[in-house]
């Protein structure tokens, strides 16, 4: 054995010049085992291009639910009757002056009224003649910023406050529905992190006993999880949100709604952590552990826990669409969130009728895109998560 | 094979009994109940309630009783003579109700799961053997579309470019004209020319996922050595494909009903109440609004019965393809 030690050992000897352990030379990598499993991770996942362009949405969508107040040009419940279901104007940046030559100056075209001589009904056109100067940082409506901070700027806006400006249209009372989908991004995308929250705490708990005790206590659990999950969901959203009495606060309601939609939501999660656990109890860090004698409590949460941490995330990215698609659909059918809460599903509840959405189809698309760049950015991010959550595996 | 049968119908009696519970304690949510609400909307239209009739009525339905023997009487009903209560709304038994509509969703539920396994198998055949081809990328595309869009918005999506640009309405399972005609050919095509709509759009997020699915497990095998022996034997490309590796990549797709069914049972309850189909959906909305406790729970009830005798289904044919289930 020695022998063989030598003849392994003998080419870096003929080096006796250089220092015994040599430093390491520019550009050449580190060997992994030195660098932490999160830095690991962030290194997988910022390689997937489609994963890091859904974060950044996500991103942005957060971004735009912070700042609601501020992005949005008008107050989501101011209505201006004279401007029913008015279709979208685009923005145009320069305007020609009289003498032929152009000017840069953003602006919107006005509207004019058309008479449907078949249907004898009102409806706005826009009008390329008639236009509406608008800038940025204007002062529009006054607001409080998180509630808190009085503030009158808007990122967007007319010059002239009654000049109407609707970049996406107008609804059934003549709201714009720019501010509205803006406004209703705070409540749908929070509504997908509590109701996140919820369900991990939920699934973790339950999911750690399950994996961790094993026996009997396991086969009950996942029991039960197998009778939640073979339940068709929409079915028990219904029965659930029905629930909800008509005289609730809209708060309330909205905290019932993320708990409701989080209630059936917990068992993948628990179904993942238990999985995890299972494998993980009989490693040798484990029982390391074990034999220190750390407490059941300590076993759980300092040692096994914190090394699925990555996975759990991963899961928790991809639930957060199914909260997301479930407050749609409730309060798109009604019994979900009711206006003057403004969500995502609120705004598709106007447009339940068809005929409806024939006059005004921009009340259909905007806040459907809405919901759809949502979850498939939050699909797309989770992917990537969990390809990348295991950094040492091939 | 029998007793392995017998073994998963006895599993089947706890879970039944568990969703049963769930169902009931649902719908004894609702503070207040059927009674109170009505004698709400009676004394606000201005009709005396006389407290004798209120007491009788409330004797009759026993909902002064207390959580469990309510429940009990009800499972009692069920179980001894399949009597699933009495409709407040309606004014008839439960049981008359629900049978028409159960069979309606159920119809639609399946010919969904037919629509799903009849696309995404030679789709997802394909995306695995032409891996990173052109038609791969589009269907991966419309797959993680389909996998997305929230079924009410593509069934509202549908409805609008059919009323706007093929001028047809949607709505419903059979047109006017043919609503109250006995069946026949022409009101069969007719009901046949209103149903791919629904199907369509219930069957496409599981049509996405199980595309996804086969994918992934056809891609696995077609790299194992008994492929290429195959082929080095000079087997023809489609056999070598479909003999062996679909084969075995049909598994999953087999015991992927057991969450695809539940997944399509829900998608009809809420595209019925869109595209008003005439299922459970909007008969269970409705009671449930109306606190119509007995309806809605035995609809919710039904309806998480139908998804476990459909993983039950998929287990025994997975049994039966697969004899390593079988015999552990």
């Amino acid at each position: 054995m020695n022998a063989n030690d030598q003849i392994t050992l003998s080419p870096t000897a003929s080096n006796i010049d250089g220092p015994a352990i040599s430093p390491l030379k520019k550009g050449a990598t580190v060997s992994t085992a030195a660098i932490g499993p999160w830095r690991l991770i962030y290194g997988k996942l910022i390689r997937q291009k489609v994963a890091m362009l859904a974060g950044a949405i996500i991103l942005f969508l957060y971004f735009i639910a912070l700042f609601a107040e501020f992005l949005a040009p008008a107050l989501p419940a101011t209505s201006k009757p004279q401007y029913t279901y008015a279709p979208p104007q685009g923005i145009s940046l320069f305007t020609t002056k009289p003498d032929g030559s152009s000017e840069f100056q953003l602006h919107v075209k006005g509207y004019k009224v058309e008479i449907d001589k078949i249907a004898l009904r009102r409806s706005f056109v826009v009008d390329e003649n008639k236009i509406i100067p608008i800038g940025l940082f204007v002062k529009g409506p006054a607001y409080k910023l998180w509630g808190l901070i009085p503030m009158d700027r808007h990122l967007i806006g007319p010059y002239n406050l009654n000049d109407p400006m609707y970049l996406l249209g107008t609804d059934r009372l003549g709201r714009d529905v720019f501010s509205r989908l803006v406004y209703g991004t705070r409540v749908s995308m929070s509504i997908g992190l509590i109701g996140v929250a919820v369900s991990l705490v939920l699934g973790v708990v339950i999911g750690s006993i399950s994996g961790f005790y094993g026996g009997w206590v396991d086969t009950a659990i996942q029991r039960v999880i197998e009778i939640i999950s073979a339940m068709p969901t929409i079915p028990l959203w219904l029965g659930l949100a029905a629930a909800i009495p008509l005289t609730w606060s809209p708060v309330n309601v909205y905290l019932v709604i993320t708990v409701i939609v989080s209630l059936l939501g917990w068992t993948s999660l628990a179904r993942e952590v238990r999985g995890r656990f299972l494998s993980l109890r009989g490693e040798d860090f484990v029982t390391a552990a074990k034999l220190d004698g750390s407490s059941e409590m300590r076993l759980i949460f300092r040692h096994i826990l914190p090394s699925l941490t990555s996975h759990i995330l991963a899961v928790v990215t991809l639930a957060v669409p199914t909260m997301i698609v479930a407050e749609t659909s409730l309060s798109f059918l009604g019994i979900g969130l009711k206006p003057p809460v403004v969500s995502w599903g609120v705004l598709l509840q106007d447009a339940q009728n068809i005929r409806t959405v024939a006059t005004a189809p921009w009340l259909l698309i905007w806040p459907s895109l809405a919901v759809v760049l949502a979850v498939l950015s939050f699909n797309f991010f989770g992917d990537g998560l969990r390809d990348a959550a295991d950094p040492y595996d091939n | 094979m029998l007793g392995y049968i017998g073994k998963r119908l006895l599993y089947m009696i706890p879970t039944l009994f568990g969703m049963s519970l769930i169902s009931f304690m649902i719908i004894q949510l609702p503070p207040g109940d059927y009674l109170t609400s009505m004698i709400a909307t009676m004394s606000e239209s201005g009709q005396a309630v006389d407290p004798a009739q209120i007491q009788r009525l409330k004797e009759i339905y026993g909902f002064d009783d207390p959580f469990y023997i309510q429940y009990l009487k009800w499972m009692w009903g069920i179980v001894s003579r399949g009597d699933f209560g009495w409709s407040f709304e309606w004014n008839q038994p439960v049981s008359g109700l629900i049978w028409n509509r159960m069979g309606s969703t159920l119809v639609i539920s399946l010919l969904s799961l037919i629509f799903v396994w009849a696309v995404a198998l030679p789709i997802g055949i394909y995306s695995a053997v032409r891996r990173g081809s052109f038609g791969d990328h589009v269907f991966t595309f419309l797959g993680f579309i389909g996998l997305a869009v929230p079924n009410f918005i593509l069934a509202l999506t549908l409805m609008y470019v059919a009323y706007r640009y093929l001028g047809q309405s949607v709505g419903g399972l059979n047109s006017p004209e043919y609503a109250e005609a006995p069946w026949s050919l022409a009101k069969l095509g007719d009901f046949m020319m209103h149903l791919w709509i629904p199907i369509i759009i219930i069957g496409a997020s599981g049509t996405a996922a199980m595309i996804r699915i086969l994918r992934a497990n056809l891609t696995d095998e077609l790299h194992k050595p008994y492929v290429i022996t195959a082929r080095a034997k000079g087997l023809p490309e489609y056999k070598v494909i479909l003999k062996y590796p679909v084969r075995i990549a049909l598994n999953p797709f087999v015991s992927a009903i057991g969450w695809v069914l539940p997944h399509l049972v829900s998608g009809v309850t809420i595209i019925a109440i869109v595209l008003n189909l005439p299922t459970a959906g909007p008969l269970l909305f409705r009671a449930l609004v109306s606190q119509d406790m007995y309806l809605a729970g035995s609809f919710i009830l039904l309806l998480s019965a139908l998804t476990l005798v459909g993983v039950l289904l998929s287990d025994l044919l997975l049994a039966l393809l697969d004899p390593r289930i079988r015999f552990n």
